[in-house]
């Protein structure tokens, strides 16, 4: 991993609300973080964790009204993507930044072969001409390992399968040459054999591109196999921030580690029973005065429930957001 | 009960379930769905097995045959020593009590409409005569069963959480004291911690009411945890049914061993060491099965023979059964 490099991306205390109805939804509490070129990051998290929403608003994805970033400074590559004319905002996603959903079924177009959606960006962002496009179209397809790429091009999505959707999804993502590459859950629907498929598909580009990429999943196997570092997400807040190795080796914050311990695994030990976090995540209908975590915590005392505790350092390059500390820690 | 032989509470011989695919004004049938074809194995009192597999190999389909949800194609399926595949009509509804299901997406069988009280007795006003009190008793010690608060009985399904959602439809399946309930992936729409808590309950429940379950899930892990046996679908087919540890720690049928490696390791060191074994291509259409064993489009050891004969369902001793050419002789 590239050490004290330049991040390309840049975010700090990122704020998003919905205002609904029904009230509103602090989705996303004063979330920072960074990432550089040839690293990869990933943003862990039950659903309603914020993941999705925080990068939604990075890229300015999310419709408001319901939604408003209230506050938060992104900058990518120095510049200051909230004040972003829309032209550059445009040109920023899809360009700069790509992005892979986890169903490409709601963001690939039924109606348009697959070579026309890979050829538009290229066309528009790139400036290439009909034939470069198609050309480098079926470059793209063949990289991300579809068999006969250039006669696929005339496919429509529906023609090809859950697996090889998601690797045109890729395709199109990296159609650009983005310096970032946001994959929110990208495999979360796919099967474990076709999940190994893409995980592999993508180790190996990172190898061949060199770009940035954020990686949210809910699935911490996937996290140990392919970050490098690793934020974990709880209640539209980071709890906790590490290196791979570290945070699976030294959790700190009780979330982290209770996750980790009811993790039921494939090979070693097996547990008569397993571990669980009792109760409920928390509903987010006000700024946080406490911390998300406190009534599911084991380790919960007076504080945690009066104050929403920042996050710490406990060592280098890893940090939580928790007042209380493991007894072996340092 | 130590030393007994254990006694057979189900037992599938030969079961198929196709399904005519109908084209065109006339609605021909142009083809058929090989959803499961031909499949048999034992399900012994009280214990759970195991049925993983990729999506679309047969799981559902296979669960909802045997609990007669279907008319099989062919095959017998004995409850007790009583083959319900004939029975139809008033004696099949009669039979209905014994054997139950638990659902994947519990609100998607929870009427939005009616109270969880009502949701909870509805089995009851089908099959028992109870009067008021009896009734309103039943849904309480059902309610406590299940770890539901019963002061919530006449909420409705929305006011609860998932994992909440779920502990209804598990009440309601338990509400006429089945001996066998199919959980067809139960716990595979709620996030990890919530996971642990609905597991635990339905092991609680087992061990409480002695109940006999059919596990199906893709997750090898939780399956790993809960299951006393463990069958492996592809395709239609069982490909190979072992008892827990032996199906995990020594695998022998290679798509066995495929799944089982593709499954990520949340372990970032067990991650760089493992030798990874990735399938090429994806699982083919059970409408248009391989000809010989329907995993030899995508077996790394494939041989001449698995493409042209099938190969035998076979007992390879210690209740390990597969069917690949490449297992010898008991
Ligand atoms: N359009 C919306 N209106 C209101 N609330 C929303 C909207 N989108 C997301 N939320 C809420 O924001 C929170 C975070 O959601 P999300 O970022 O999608 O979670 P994750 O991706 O971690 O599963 C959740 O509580 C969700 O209900
Ligand atoms: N009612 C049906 N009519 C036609 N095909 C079906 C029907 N139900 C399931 N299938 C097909 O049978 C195969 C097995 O499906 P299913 O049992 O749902 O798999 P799983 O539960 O393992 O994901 C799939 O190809 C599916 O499309
Ligand atoms: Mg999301
Ligand atoms: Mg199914």
């Amino acid at each position: 991993m590239p050490d004290g490099a330049e991040p390309i991306l840049d975010v700090s205390d990122l704020k998003t609300i919905f205002r609904t109805r029904d009230g509103e939804v602090h989705a996303v509490n004063n979330v920072s973080f960074s990432v550089a070129p040839g690293e990869l990051v990933g943003v862990v998290g039950e659903s309603g964790s914020g993941k999705s929403v925080t990068m939604m608003s990075l890229m300015g994805l999310l419709p408001s009204p319901p939604a408003e970033i209230v506050g938060g400074d992104i900058r990518f590559d120095n510049e200051d993507v909230r004040k972003m004319n829309p032209t550059r905002l445009r040109a920023l996603r899809g360009g700069d930044i790509g992005f892979i959903f986890q169903d490409p079924m709601t963001s690939l177009n039924p109606v348009f072969t697959v070579g026309y959606q890979l050829i538009e960006p290229l066309r528009i962002h790139l400036g290439l001409s009909k034939k470069q496009a198609r050309i480098r179209a079926a470059e793209l397809l063949a990289l991300v390992g579809i068999p006969d790429a250039s006669k696929r091009l005339s496919d429509y999505p529906h023609q090809f399968s859950g697996g090889m959707r998601q690797r045109v999804m890729i395709a199109i993502a990296l159609a650009c040459d983005p310096k970032v590459l946001i994959a929110d859950e990208p495999t979360t629907a796919l099967d474990v054999t076709i999940q190994a498929q893409i995980l592999e598909l993508i180790k190996g580009l990172r190898q061949k591109l060199g770009m940035a990429i954020i990686w949210i999943t809910h699935d911490l196997g996937v996290v140990a196999e392919i970050a490098d570092r690793v934020l974990v997400m709880y209640g539209g807040q980071v709890v906790e921030h590490a290196l791979v190795k570290d945070l699976f080796a030294r959790p700190q914050h009780p979330y982290t580690r209770a996750l980790l311990e009811t993790l039921p695994r494939v090979d070693g030990a097996r547990e008569e029973r397993l571990r669980s976090i009792e109760g409920q995540p928390p509903n987010l209908s006000a700024h946080p005065s406490s911390c998300p975590f406190a009534p599911r915590c084991g380790h919960v005392h007076d504080r945690c429930r009066s104050e929403n505790p920042a996050r710490r350092m406990v060592s280098a390059g890893h940090d939580v957001a928790c007042f209380w500390s493991p007894p072996n820690a340092g | 009960m130590l030393d007994e032989a254990p006694k057979i509470l189900v037992s599938v011989r030969g079961l198929k379930m196709h399904f005519a695919i109908h084209k065109g004004l006339l609605r021909r049938q142009v083809g058929t769905v090989k959803a499961v074809d031909d499949v048999s194995f034992d399900i012994y009192e009280g214990e759970t097995l195991g049925l993983v597999g990729e999506s679309g190999c047969g799981k559902s389909t296979a669960g909802r045959s045997i609990l007669r949800l279907y008319d099989p194609t062919d095959g017998v399926v004995e409850l007790e020593g009583q083959d319900i595949v004939p029975v139809t009509g008033e004696r099949l509804r009669d039979l209905r009590p014994a054997m139950q299901m638990i659902f994947q997406d519990p609100q998607a069988c929870l009427n939005p409409r009616m109270t969880v009280g009502s949701i909870i007795a509805e089995p009851l006003d089908e099959h028992l005569k109870l009067s008021r009190t009896e009734r309103r008793n039943r849904v309480n010690e059902l309610m406590d069963a299940v770890g539901l608060n019963r002061d919530f009985a006449n909420r409705y399904p929305h006011e609860f959480s998932g994992g909440q959602r779920q502990r209804i439809g598990i009440a309601r399946a338990l509400a006429l004291n089945p001996k066998f309930i199919v959980c067809d992936e139960p716990i595979a729409a709620l996030d990890v911690s919530i996971q642990a808590q609905v597991v635990n309950l339905l092991e609680d429940l087992q061990r409480k009411f002695g109940l006999t379950y059919l596990f199906i899930s893709h997750d090898l892990s939780m399956v790993r945890h809960l299951a006393t046996r463990v069958a492996v679908m592809y395709l239609g087919k069982i490909v190979e049914l072992a008892p827990r540890d032996a199906l995990y720690s020594a695998p022998m049928h290679p798509y066995t061993q495929a799944l089982l490696s593709a499954v990520p390791d949340p372990d970032p060191n067990a991650a760089e060491r493992k030798e990874r074994i990735i399938l090429e291509g994806d699982v083919p259409s059970p409408a248009n099965p391989p000809e010989g064993c329907n995993f030899c489009t995508r077996c790394a050891q494939v041989m001449d023979i698995c493409r042209k004969i099938e190969p035998e369902w076979r007992d390879h001793g210690n209740g390990h059964y597969a069917a690949c050419h490449r297992l010898g002789e008991a």
